[in-house]
């Protein structure tokens, strides 16, 4: 393991924080806490063998998800990624059939086809969540050359981690985004590892880079930070609804947990106080709770909201234990359409 | 009319058929869907002004402009996954990859992606699209611009692969393809583009999955695709000659396959010989010759024979190029010792 400073890799870019009301804020505190708890049942159905293969958890990423998502509409595109729950409840997603999915019940958003990886939502613009590191790149494009044509005002964004960006299909994509004007918004999620190595030992040159060659416009931004992610995200929405283009959107971020369930000695890539700095300071709810108390929000609210969705998640889960598995008849249907 | 009426003689029978070239009726499908359909676009490398290296889509972006004929970067993973994401999101993309062997560069986003979305989806969503691509030898262009690899998308569930091999069936079968709701490769055989053969004036779609008898015959069956098609029919000729009769088959589709038909052909003649340009190892020809022996075994008189492109990488020298492809003498060859006549 390289010896490396913790913290995050580089100052994030200024950002004029968007002027909502506070009960707006806090409804993305509950979307974050959604997640959180979404995502601590998922490892606990695993921990408890109650979940077949395995899942990649969201825990510390959650103010890239809400803040993005919260300013989308309904009818915008995103594509998700392997470590992709947040995205999918972010852009509206139900908990119960969620967890059918990850449990590969019939009741799940893909017929238990898809599992923790797959999940897609055509209700909610989700085009689904790819296991192809970087694989979704041009289906996001492409959805965006789809809204051109089309003469929508649509916006399709592609979430991707920063391990993505050692995948060629990105630049390709990114190229024809900038040349065409496609309303597309490249959303990295830099949780600065790529799987079990830092990005400092697969990435040359800086990251914003790799898409400023193109001319694409790219922002950073402090993605623990949910009204930051929200605020540049309004503006980029905005941007390509104008047609004015593709945006990158680099958000420094962090996973809590490690690259996927299973991986629980995480000491010879990362160390404990480097989790320790992220999990205390950076926390995305604990950051958002404090301002929100700084405006004047009393402390048991986020209690109040941290509980309901707790026992949100509980039915969600007793819900997909309860739900049968797909008929065996479906083995073979939705091959062809 | 009938699909299994033999179609060189079409032209003389209906005056409301002309002679044009593969090209021109690949050419014919893709516009006139382009017209009806305001979903229909084509992306692709010098598709534009140049019309593709081969000029087949030549002048279509005189009519339909460059919003719908669109030029790309030399990207084909990129290209084929914008055609996944316009897909399924109201499309109707044709993504056109030059030359097959490039393929190789699509095949995330093929395999992974456009064959999978329906089902992974649990069959919300749909990828309508159509990879449009080549095959076929003797171009002396060398191994990597020569290549059949169209085995590679059959091998997937989830993709269509259509391999015509007239310009009859380019058109109802290029049609079909685009208004199909799954994702289509279509590997057209370069070396068939200037081939002449009736084609109606008025439309008609080709439903895939459908063989076609080119030839009919009693002794042998002939299972042969795309580029072999001709190759067969001039061997079944000369085999008239020596008093056996051949039976031409065309799956015209290696996925879905007409397994029935393929099964029928070989009971009726109690023998087949299956050719077919892709290399000879794991490929549609051991595939086909696996389903006739399964489908047919006790009507066999003999085991199912393959012919495939020779396991090498195809050489740039025009005599060794040769030496690497199916050709009707070899497959005489093979029909008369196969019927005991040699």
């Amino acid at each position: 393991m390289i010896d490396r400073p913790i913290g995050y890799q580089a100052t994030p870019d200024p950002v004029a924080i968007a002027e909502l009301d506070p009960e707006q804020w806090l409804h993305m505190y509950e979307q974050m806490s959604k997640i959180r708890a979404f995502e601590e049942a998922a490892n606990e159905l695993y921990t408890s063998a109650r979940m077949p293969g395995l899942t990649h958890l969201y825990i510390g990423e959650e103010a890239v998800a809400v803040g993005v998502c919260e300013a989308l509409r309904q009818d915008d595109y995103i594509t998700s990624t392997h470590r992709g729950h947040g995205h999918c409840l972010a852009k509206g997603a139900t908990l119960d059939r969620m967890f059918a999915e990850l449990l590969g019940k019939a009741a799940g958003y893909c017929r238990g086809k898809g599992g923790s990886m797959h999940i897609a939502d055509q209700d909610t613009g989700n085009l689904g969540a790819n296991a192809i590191v970087g694989g979704s790149a041009g289906i996001a494009t492409g959805a965006a050359l789809s809204i051109k044509m089309r003469g929508s005002d649509q916006v399709a964004v592609c979430f991707f981690g920063d391990g993505a960006l050692g995948q060629g299909l990105f630049y390709e994509s990114a190229n024809m985004a900038q040349l065409w004007k496609l309303p597309v918004i490249y959303v990295c999620e830099n949780n600065q590892y790529n799987e079990y190595t830092h990005n400092s030992e697969t990435a040359a040159g800086t990251l914003t880079g790799r898409a400023e060659a193109f001319g694409i416009h790219t922002v950073s931004v402090d993605g623990q930070d949910v009204r930051a992610v929200y605020s540049v995200m309004s503006e980029l929405v905005a941007r390509a609804r104008r047609g004015e283009g593709p945006a990158f959107l680099l958000c420094h971020t962090y996973r809590f947990h490690g690259h996927h369930v299973g991986d629980i000695d995480r000491s010879y890539y990362r160390s404990k106080e480097e989790e320790q700095w992220w999990r205390e300071g950076r926390d995305p709810l604990k950051l958002l709770a404090g301002w929100l108390q700084e405006q004047g929000m009393e402390a048991a609210i986020f209690a109040r909201i941290d509980e309901a969705v707790r026992r949100e998640v509980e039915a969600a889960v007793q819900f997909a234990l309860d739900a049968p598995y797909p008929d065996a008849s479906e083995v073979d249907r939705h091959v062809y359409a | 009319m009938s699909m299994r009426e033999p179609q060189f003689s079409l032209a003389v029978k209906n005056p409301g058929v002309r002679e044009i070239t593969f090209a021109e009726a690949v050419r014919e499908a893709i516009a006139e869907e382009m017209r009806r359909d305001p979903r229909v676009f084509v992306i692709g490398e010098d598709v534009a002004e140049a019309g593709t290296v081969f000029k087949v889509l030549k002048g279509m972006v005189d009519e339909f402009g460059p919003q719908r004929i669109i030029d790309s970067p030399i990207s084909e993973a990129g290209i084929a996954g914008i055609g996944v994401g316009a897909a399924m999101t109201g499309m109707r993309p044709i993504v056109d990859i030059m030359f097959g062997d490039f393929i190789t560069l699509t095949m995330d986003q093929m395999v992974n992606q456009a064959a999978k979305t329906h089902y992974m989806s649990g069959g919300k969503l749909k990828v309508p699209m159509v990879l449009r691509t080549t095959m076929g030898a003797t171009r002396r262009s060398a191994a990597q611009h020569s290549q059949s690899l169209h085995a590679w998308l059959s091998h997937v569930p989830g993709l269509k692969v259509v391999i015509p091999s007239t310009p009859y069936d380019a058109k109802g079968l290029m049609k079909a393809a685009i208004r199909d709701e799954n994702p289509v490769a279509i590997f057209e055989d370069k070396m068939s583009y200037q081939l002449k053969g009736p084609v109606p004036t008025t439309e008609y779609v080709l439903p895939i999955g459908v063989a076609d008898v080119k030839r009919t015959g009693e002794d042998v069956t002939i299972v042969a695709t795309s580029s072999m098609v001709q190759v067969a029919l001039k061997a079944a000729e000369i085999l008239a000659e020596s008093g056996i009769s051949a039976e031409v088959v065309d799956p015209r589709s290696t996925a879905p396959l007409d397994k029935q038909t393929l099964i029928e052909s070989a009971k009726k003649t109690s023998r087949a010989i299956v050719v077919d340009e892709g290399y000879q190892s794991y490929g549609v020809t051991a595939e086909i010759a696996a389903v006739i022996a399964d489908g047919a075994f006790y009507y066999l008189d003999a085991p199912v024979k393959r012919l495939g492109a020779m396991d090498v990488p195809i050489p740039f020298s025009p005599p060794l190029e040769d030496l690497t492809v199916p050709t009707p003498a070899a497959l005489v060859d093979l029909a008369k010792s196969l019927c005991g006549k040699v």
